[in-house]
């Protein structure tokens, strides 16, 4: 078994077969975490860069460890101390540092496309952590990972995305992903950040959060990013939290073994009361954990795709 | 072509033997594990360690190990080996460890297992127990219990089929 592409690009070039392999690669990776020692010598003598143009701390340091636990070296490429800052393109950035020996580039920038425009000019493999408003595919199968633990399929499963739905490349991904294994999604949140057209890629759609996560198995909360207020996409984080934040209250309208995800970082008291985020039907941080593992399958599984 | 060389029976007795043969060289069982390299070593292994129940009434734990991610030819394959789950049930600390292979060839994936194991901890010794030794060994790696030495040529392939996976037992040189 093996994946087709050299590249990471989007859940949307995957198949629905290429998906489960990655989660039961991922499955004998988290059993590797759970050791003493949390390394193996797989893919020494390779090289991961990771290229990020946009801010990230999860994302980067989880690509960072998964690449370090499987023995590859890894340099973390700041954009603000390089030659980007001089004018230099982002092709010739990546071209400079494939001719440095780069075997995996993990890249996320704030242009949909990116990856897309690099997995295309690079014979190095290119994983893409989040361009633009298009994908965000290790996190849409980390989401998928999780809920598989817990749920033990994804098939038929009930699943609400509630938030920024039209920003987000998370919820995307996701959307992509839990379509092609058999899940029925729902969108909740305001029309503007919900608009309606997205009803053609066979999802529902909600703005009254009730009436959304009526007998839900899963509820995704999708961070609402606060440079969009006062955009008049909703009036204030306050009125928000009124509407669409995820209370207990609203949480009781779900089925009664719903777990509650959050790709993060969270704004407490906007998208999600604290007392739900610390919850027992919390998997907010088992998310986390479970991003090492996937990261370390998709490493492992383009690896081999390469050679 | 296909020749038997173990019937279900042969396997049988080459299992007891070795059973018996592992409890002579330790002097009984005492922090004995027994470790099947995934998957053919793992069935082995579990016969082992009931074999070993049988003679000296004790239970020695049984682990399933996955060597993928130790190989020494991932930047060769063209596609990377199946990752699955290792179960160890005991701590390897300070015990004599038995890895369990259905066929000894190159010797590659012993070596691969050995790092494995070193990886959950420092063992008071690492033991071979094969069923089939087919020779054409590439690393200095050495066999301390064998069911059956077999000469063969490189390009024939051994087989050993279990009645775990709903066959009936035997060996066969293809």
């Amino acid at each position: 078994m093996s994946l087709k592409s050299k590249d990471l690009v989007g859940i949307k070039e995957l198949e629905s077969e290429d998906i489960e392999l990655i989660l039961d690669t991922a499955a004998g990776f988290k059993d590797v975490l759970g050791r003493d020692i949390k390394k193996v010598p797989a893919l020494r003598g390779m090289t991961t860069v990771n290229l990020f143009y946009e801010p990230s701390t999860r994302t980067r340091t989880s690509f960072e460890l998964a690449a370090k636990r499987l023995s590859t070296d890894v340099i973390n490429f700041s954009v603000s101390t390089s030659s980007v800052v001089k004018g230099e393109t982002l092709k010739d950035t990546a071209l400079t540092i494939q001719a440095l020996g780069a075997d995996f580039i993990v890249i996320r920038h704030s242009c949909s496309g990116t990856a897309h425009f690099l997995a295309n000019n690079l014979d190095a493999s290119v994983i893409n952590a989040g361009d633009g408003t298009n994908e965000h595919p290790t996190q849409a199968l980390l989401d998928l990972f999780t809920i598989r633990e817990k749920k033990g399929r994804i098939n038929e499963l009930e699943i609400a995305i509630v938030g920024d739905i039209l920003h987000s490349r998370v919820a995307k991904s996701n959307i992509y992903a839990f379509k092609k294994l058999g899940a029925k999604v729902r969108l909740i949140g305001p029309p503007t950040l919900v608009p309606d057209y997205m009803k053609e890629i066979g999802v529902d759609i909600f703005s009254d959060m009730d009436k959304g996560l009526k007998d839900v198995d899963i509820i995704m909360m999708l961070r609402i990013q606060m440079e969009r207020q006062g955009k008049g996409f909703f009036p204030t984080t306050e009125e928000y939290f009124m509407n669409w934040g995820l209370t207990a209250e609203r949480l009781s309208r779900a089925k009664k073994d719903a777990i509650v995800m959050h790709p993060g970082p969270m704004n407490r008291g906007v998208e999600i009361s604290s007392d739900v985020a610390d919850g027992r039907r919390s998997v907010i941080l088992e998310q986390v954990t479970n991003g090492l593992a996937v990261r370390m399958a998709v490493l492992y599984l383009l690896s081999g795709v390469r050679t | 072509m296909t020749k038997e060389i173990l019937d279900k029976k042969d396997v049988e007795r080459a299992i007891a033997r070795m059973a018996h043969e592992i409890i002579e060289k330790n002097k009984g069982v005492k922090s004995l594990c027994l470790v099947g390299i995934q998957r053919g070593g793992v069935h082995i292994a579990r016969r082992l360690s009931a074999k070993l129940k049988e003679i000296e009434g004790k239970n020695i734990p049984v682990g399933s190990l996955d060597i993928a991610l130790y190989r020494d030819d991932i930047n060769v394959r063209k596609e990377q080996p199946v990752v699955r789950r290792t179960e160890v049930p005991c701590e390897i600390k300070n015990k004599k460890v038995v890895l369990v292979d259905d066929v000894l060839f190159t010797g590659r994936s012993i070596r691969a297992a050995m790092d494995a194991v070193m990886d959950f901890g420092r063992p008071s010794a690492i033991q071979l127990a094969v069923l089939v030794d087919r020779g054409h060994r590439e690393l200095p790696i050495k066999a301390d219990f064998v069911g059956k030495n077999v000469p063969t040529s490189l390009t024939e392939t051994v087989k050993v089929q279990l009645e775990e996976d709903g066959l009936d037992d035997k060996v066969v040189i293809e």
